[in-house]
């Protein structure tokens, strides 16, 4: 009995160092959103340019929710990769513009090139508080029928569009063909 | 051999149990200290709604700074989170309705204390299965010592000659110690 015992503390050993090796690869930073399948929050706002856009105003194919604020410098390093998507069209994306100002954010994307079917324009910050956005910037990729699908923290750029964005695209178009 | 052993048992007891202390007594002192609150300048019909709202902004987790309280962030979202509280409580909603309101948006991040379910079980138990298991442990070796400290120490056959022997020169030269001048 106390033979089989011996292995005990190696055995919790073993337990505890897997558990904590994988959590050395945890991302504490990327909180699961909670509105993975669930419908995009009601909104009736207006837009940066001025135009008033409310749920009807989305895209009727999966489209791509950027959340952008001119003050968001890491938004300025994915800012070619959609400005590249919108050019050879292959998916909509609508922006969040974030706790920002109007005059700003309009400066900005005179500036860099606007890559946006809109651009809801949220000062206070109320409707990303809906969406659960806790900072510029975040990408929800959101199918036909307007329910989010995915949510990615951070940055976008060409490695994540081609290993995370790309082939989540495909498979929901997939999908939906069905 | 035997002997030997269950002293040493004794020994390592005791060192284990002032260890214990010292761990308990770092884990008293180091308390999370109060955060410094920020500064917004709400105003409230009554001190129980003032109360409530430093209670709400102490007990949710700012989702920016990850280790902040919306009271003591700076960060933009936890500036707009404090004005969604504020807003909640001058709309009468309470305290139940509130951490709902958070809970749909941020998860269970926004807790500092979260929500005993299924996937939270761990984290609240979890501390409570390896204090038990430390326990058992504990326990197990403290009877094994105490069932050595009980049995007769038997020596036999070679071992048997080899102790006498060594009795025998103690006695010796314990004797030689004692009586040097013979």
């Amino acid at each position: 009995m106390s033979r089989s015992f011996a292995f005990l503390p190696v055995a919790a050993f073993v337990l505890l160092a897997l558990v904590m090796w994988r959590g050395l690869y945890l991302d504490s930073k990327e909180l699961p959103s909670m509105l993975i399948d669930k419908p995009m929050p009601a909104f009736d706002l207006m837009t940066v340019d001025g135009n008033s856009v409310t749920n009807d105003s989305l895209p009727s194919e999966p489209f791509l929710l950027n959340v952008w604020g001119s003050y968001c410098l890491p938004c300025l390093v994915e800012h070619p990769t959609f400005m590249r998507l919108s050019e050879s069209g292959e998916i909509p994306i609508v922006g969040v513009n974030y706790r920002d100002q109007k005059a700003l954010a309009l400066n900005w994307l005179e500036e860099n090139g606007n890559p946006y079917v809109f651009s809801i324009l949220d000062e206070p910050g109320r409707f990303g508080i809906d969406l659960g956005v806790y900072g510029a910037p975040e990408t929800y990729l959101v199918d036909s029928e307007g329910v989010i699908r995915y949510r990615h923290v951070s940055v976008l750029d060409e490695t994540v569009w081609r290993e995370v964005f790309e082939p989540a695209i495909a498979e929901l178009r997939a999908e939906e063909a069905k | 051999m035997s002997r030997h052993l269950t002293s040493k048992a004794g020994l390592g007891r005791f060192s284990l149990f002032s260890f214990l202390c010292l761990v308990f007594l770092i884990l008293a002192v180091s308390q999370p200290g109060i955060s410094i609150a920020q500064v917004d300048t709400f105003e409230f019909e009554t001190q129980e709604q003032q109360k409530r709202f430093r209670a709400l902004s102490d007990e949710l987790r700012c989702p920016m700074c990850q280790n902040t309280s919306l009271s003591g962030s700076t960060g933009g979202v936890a500036e707009d989170l404090r004005r969604e509280v504020h807003r909640m409580i001058m709309e009468g909603m309470s305290d139940e309705q509130i951490e709902q309101f958070m809970y749909e948006r941020y998860g269970d991040f926004i807790f500092y204390k979260p929500r005993l379910k299924p996937e939270t079980i761990l984290l609240w138990f979890g501390p409570l299965l390896f204090f038990l298991i430390g326990a058992i442990v504990l326990v197990g070796i403290w009877r094994k010592a105490k069932r050595m400290d009980a049995e007769p120490v038997v020596v036999t056959g070679e071992s048997k000659n080899r102790l006498d022997a060594l009795i025998a020169e103690h006695g010796r030269s314990k004797a030689a110690a004692e009586n040097p001048n013979e």
